[in-house]
């Protein structure tokens, strides 16, 4: 019941949709940066190497190599300030948590792209709708 | 009446604002709350409001809560506290049902609860003491207190410790007031109020959440 109550509490500060991604896929995530009176988008683009937390409180980490340094971000996933998470590819993960990529330089750091799903043609939605998955249980 | 209900401590969470900041919040379920007595100048000596919380199990009730009770139309509560007021209350009727919409125009709040018991506690989990050296000797005595008094301690010598000496004791479970909450938000639907950052006691404690009485300003 107490468990209820904290989901209905926070609920209206929760993304109704979020974006459908798991973790070892390429991402190219939209961050709003406001400057002032300014609002842009910047794109932060790397590989979904954790995602961590349950209900408004998670998150994922993105890790991606800038000027040969490893460089990672981790995003609220139901922050305002994440206005979109992009798939550009998706890969083929054992485990929940790729930490062993900051092990791994060059090409032992790209990881096996997923196989495509062969007889029927499965489309996954680009985002998963939460009402609409809560009101089928 | 200023606003004022009990409640129950659901537990801690986050959540964002317009700006995309992230606040600490913690989850109260208040009231409904009714109105149980209404305490006046004249028989009682001062002017205040009781409320109840809770309706307690009719088998549960003593027979002078039960009584009580009836006089204003309620059932019996599991728990009762008085809300002073500075004059006497004129809008309110016995029986009144008080709800979290009564905090819908409130932006501070005090959070009144019991905090968590620890137990008998050690000097520097008590009182932040420094303890002692965990070398150079030291032996036997690193959380120790150390000299509590000498024999010529006070003038003329009382030869004793001092009264209200800091000792190790029991910690905790003791009635404590957490002041100038910022309230997040109302949610009416589910009678809940989202308190900035954390309050007294366990999750599932009972707290008595009212306006701030020191704080007062424009809400947000």
């Amino acid at each position: 019941m107490t468990m209820d109550l904290m989901k209905k509490a926070v609920a209206s500060s929760m993304k109704a949709k979020t974006p459908n991604f798991d973790v070892g896929d390429t991402v190219d995530v939209a961050v709003r940066i406001i400057e002032g009176e300014k609002e842009r988008i910047q794109v932060f683009n790397g590989i979904v190497i954790a995602r961590k937390g349950s209900g408004i409180r998670e998150t994922f980490t993105v890790r991606r190599i800038v000027a040969g340094e490893g460089v990672e971000r981790v995003f609220p996933l139901h922050s305002p300030h994440v206005s979109d998470v992009k798939v550009v590819r998706t890969a083929h993960t054992r485990r929940a948590k790729l930490y062993f990529l900051r092990q791994r330089t060059g090409k032992a750091t790209v990881l096996r792209e997923k196989k495509k799903k062969t007889g029927k043609t499965t489309k996954q939605p680009a985002t998963v709708d939460r009402k609409s998955e809560t009101a089928v249980k | 009446m200023q606003a004022a209900l009990l409640g129950r401590k659901i537990g801690m969470t986050q959540v964002y604002d317009d700006a995309g900041a992230i606040h600490p919040v913690t989850v109260v379920q208040a009231g409904p709350c009714y109105v149980t007595q209404l305490k006046t100048g004249r028989p009682d000596g001062y002017d205040a409001v009781q409320i109840g919380f809770e309706p307690a199990r009719p088998q549960r009730a003593s027979k002078p809560i039960i009584g009580h009770a009836k006089k204003s139309g309620t059932r019996a509560m599991r728990c009762y506290r008085e809300i002073r007021l500075n004059q006497p209350e004129t809008d309110l009727q016995m029986g009144a049902e008080l709800t979290v919409a009564m905090f819908e125009d409130v932006s501070w709040v005090d959070v009144i609860g019991t905090t968590k018991g620890k137990g008998f506690a050690g000097v520097i989990k008590r009182h932040h003491f420094h303890g002692m050296p965990a070398s150079h000797g030291c032996e036997r005595k690193h959380r120790a207190p150390g000299s509590i008094s000498s024999h010529g301690n006070g003038r003329g010598g009382s030869g004793g410790p001092k009264k209200g000496k800091k000792m190790a004791g029991h910690m905790g479970d003791v009635r404590c007031s957490s002041r100038n909450h910022k309230l997040m938000s109302v949610d009416v639907e589910n009678h809940l109020l989202l308190i900035k950052g954390s309050v007294p006691g366990a999750n599932g404690g009972l707290v008595l959440v009212r306006t701030s009485k020191t704080k007062r300003e424009a809400k947000k």
